[in-house]
């Protein structure tokens, strides 16, 4: 899922301020399940604001809406018409992008995209992939040295690493954990196999239809 | 006298580093090198050591070669891309530089400019790859060089990395893809670096123990608690503690243990820290009077 994260109340204000209407557009799907899109966050969200919007002697119209996914056309289509003059997104960046394109008035995201990542726990989330274009998963027991690693090391630990936390002291060093990995799934020898630098170029991917199919490289 | 030279005789060589300035003004660092004149095979210039800015490595090792010292060029992956990496390898080497230590380098968020964007297009064992195919004549994109370097190609291993199996993994990956000498991350003692140096001898490379001298108790003591990969065992922080002059004891300590591991391995790395007028200080205490530079 796309773990997404709510911005500061102050910054979503400075963005809607001066719109005399503005619609509050949640999203059923990754930002629900990041309890920061849902039903329940649209709803808090719109009362801080008109609290906030009080306090300042300020009147915005604001009105409530949660689609079951704003990344997909068929879902937004109810929203495109309205007396709403701008659009606060609970949205992943991908949902703000596709309802921008789609209404016709200013849409502003009321969340951060933080990453692809799984659920760890009540409202805990780890980072998982950064969408590479070219996974290596398979080559290090299914931990992403590009996302978990700070450097994206393809090759092992670097010497930053301190009874197995990272240098940057944040996280457990994911190249001890792709090592004691692989080796308890009797697959070590898989280390010792050098990865080449990543092809750059899937990163650069901004389109991909599956008609025209993967491109032999 | 160089540090291949030193290699090649097969003598206890020595190195020690010397850290570019923040600023243009390379008269200190200048300074510093002459100190260690004639005392030590090759100078490490450091790369914007510990992700803080300064001036470039490969401007430092211009400096140094020009004044008659034999640079050991360090290359991280922190701030350049391969192509970068690579124009400042072809860069070193014609201006006679031979020496290249290949390190992947600090994180940008542990230096001076923590919201700078970290690199990392490569990491030290592609870019020790990337060396090889440079020295065979080819960049790493296969295309043809018209003039190659011919370089002595080093890396950096951390004999008391906690846990060590990775480490010792990587180690082999890092000789695989073309290191042929090796500086060490700082030990302290000798038992646990000649364990180390067993089962590193069943690679053809050469070894350089890394020693950092220590100037207290209090330094000992940070540095277990920051700096990755060092050990300074109670023994030594007791000595320091309860020495009247822990400085001499340190230059003392780093003697006995240099003493101790030389027949081990190839030479010494000597860290000055910010401590360069002590590196021959740790020399004549160890008696190794033969480096030569000039
Ligand atoms: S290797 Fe690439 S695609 Fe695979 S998990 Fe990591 S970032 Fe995602
Ligand atoms: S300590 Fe581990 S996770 Fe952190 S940068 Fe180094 S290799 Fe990557």
């Amino acid at each position: 899922m796309i773990v997404v994260r709510q911005k500061p109340l102050d910054e979503i204000c400075a963005m809607i301020a001066g719109h005399r209407s503005v619609l509050l557009v949640g999203c059923n799907t990754c930002a629900a399940v990041s309890l920061a899109g849902g039903e329940t966050e649209v709803d808090t969200l719109l009362q801080l604001l008109r609290l906030t919007n009080k306090r300042h002697g300020m009147f915005i119209e604001l009105s409530p809406a949660v689609l079951q996914r704003q990344c997909e056309p068929e879902y937004i289509e109810c929203l495109q018409e309205g007396a709403y003059d701008a659009v606060l997104s609970l949205g992943c960046g991908a949902g703000v992008a596709l309802l921008a394109s789609t209404v016709g008035k200013p849409v502003y995201p009321a969340l951060d995209t933080l990453f692809i990542g799984s659920a760890k726990g009540l409202a805990r989330w780890q980072a998982e992939c950064s969408a590479c274009g070219q996974c290596v998963l398979g080559m290090t027991a299914g931990i992403c040295p590009i996302t978990r690693c700070a450097k994206g090391i393809l090759n092992g630990p670097c010497g930053g690493v301190s009874d197995g936390t990272c240098e940057l002291g944040d996280r457990p060093c994911a190249w001890v954990e792709i090592y004691e990995r692989l080796d308890s799934l009797g697959c070590a020898k898989k280390f010792d196999t050098i990865l080449a630098p990543k092809d750059n170029t899937t990163r650069q991917i901004c389109e991909w239809d599956m008609s025209e199919g993967c491109d032999e490289k | 006298m160089s540090l291949s030279n030193a290699f090649g005789a097969g003598r206890f060589a020595i190195t020690s580093e010397v850290g570019p300035p923040k600023g243009t003004d390379v008269a200190e660092m200048l300074a510093t090198a002459e100190m260690l004149r004639g005392r030590v095979d090759a100078l490490n210039v450091t790369d914007n050591q510990a992700a803080v800015m300064r001036l470039s490595t490969l401007a430092a090792c211009v400096h140094l070669k020009n004044a008659g010292f034999d640079p050991v060029l360090q290359v991280t992956c922190r701030d350049r891309n391969r192509l970068a990496l690579q124009s400042d390898l072809l860069g070193a080497a014609s201006f006679g530089i031979t020496n290249v230590l290949a390190l992947t380098g600090d994180h940008v968020s542990v230096g001076d400019h923590p919201s700078a964007r970290a690199v990392f297009d490569l990491e030290s064992v592609q870019l020790l790859e990337v060396i090889r195919l440079l020295s065979a004549g080819v960049d790493a994109a296969g295309k043809e060089l018209h003039g190659s370097p011919e370089f002595l190609v080093g890396a950096v291993v951390t004999p008391e990395a906690r846990p060590l199996r990775p480490q010792m993994a990587k180690f082999a990956k890092k000789v695989s893809a073309g290191a042929s000498f090796f500086q060490t991350q700082a030990v302290y003692d000798p038992e646990s670096f000649k364990r180390f140096m067993e089962n590193a001898r069943q690679f053809e490379v050469k070894v350089m123990v890394g020693v950092v001298v220590l100037r207290s108790a209090g330094m000992a003591r940070f540095m277990n608690k920051n700096i990755p990969g060092i050990l300074v065992p109670d023994s030594i922080i007791d000595a320091l503690e309860s020495s009247s002059d822990p400085q001499a004891t340190g230059i003392e300590l780093t003697a006995r243990f240099i003493d101790e591991v030389r027949d081990y391995c190839d030479g010494v790395h000597i860290m000055a820290v910010g401590a360069e007028h002590l590196v021959f200080e740790v020399l004549d205490a160890a008696g190794l009077t033969e480096g030569c530079i000039a």
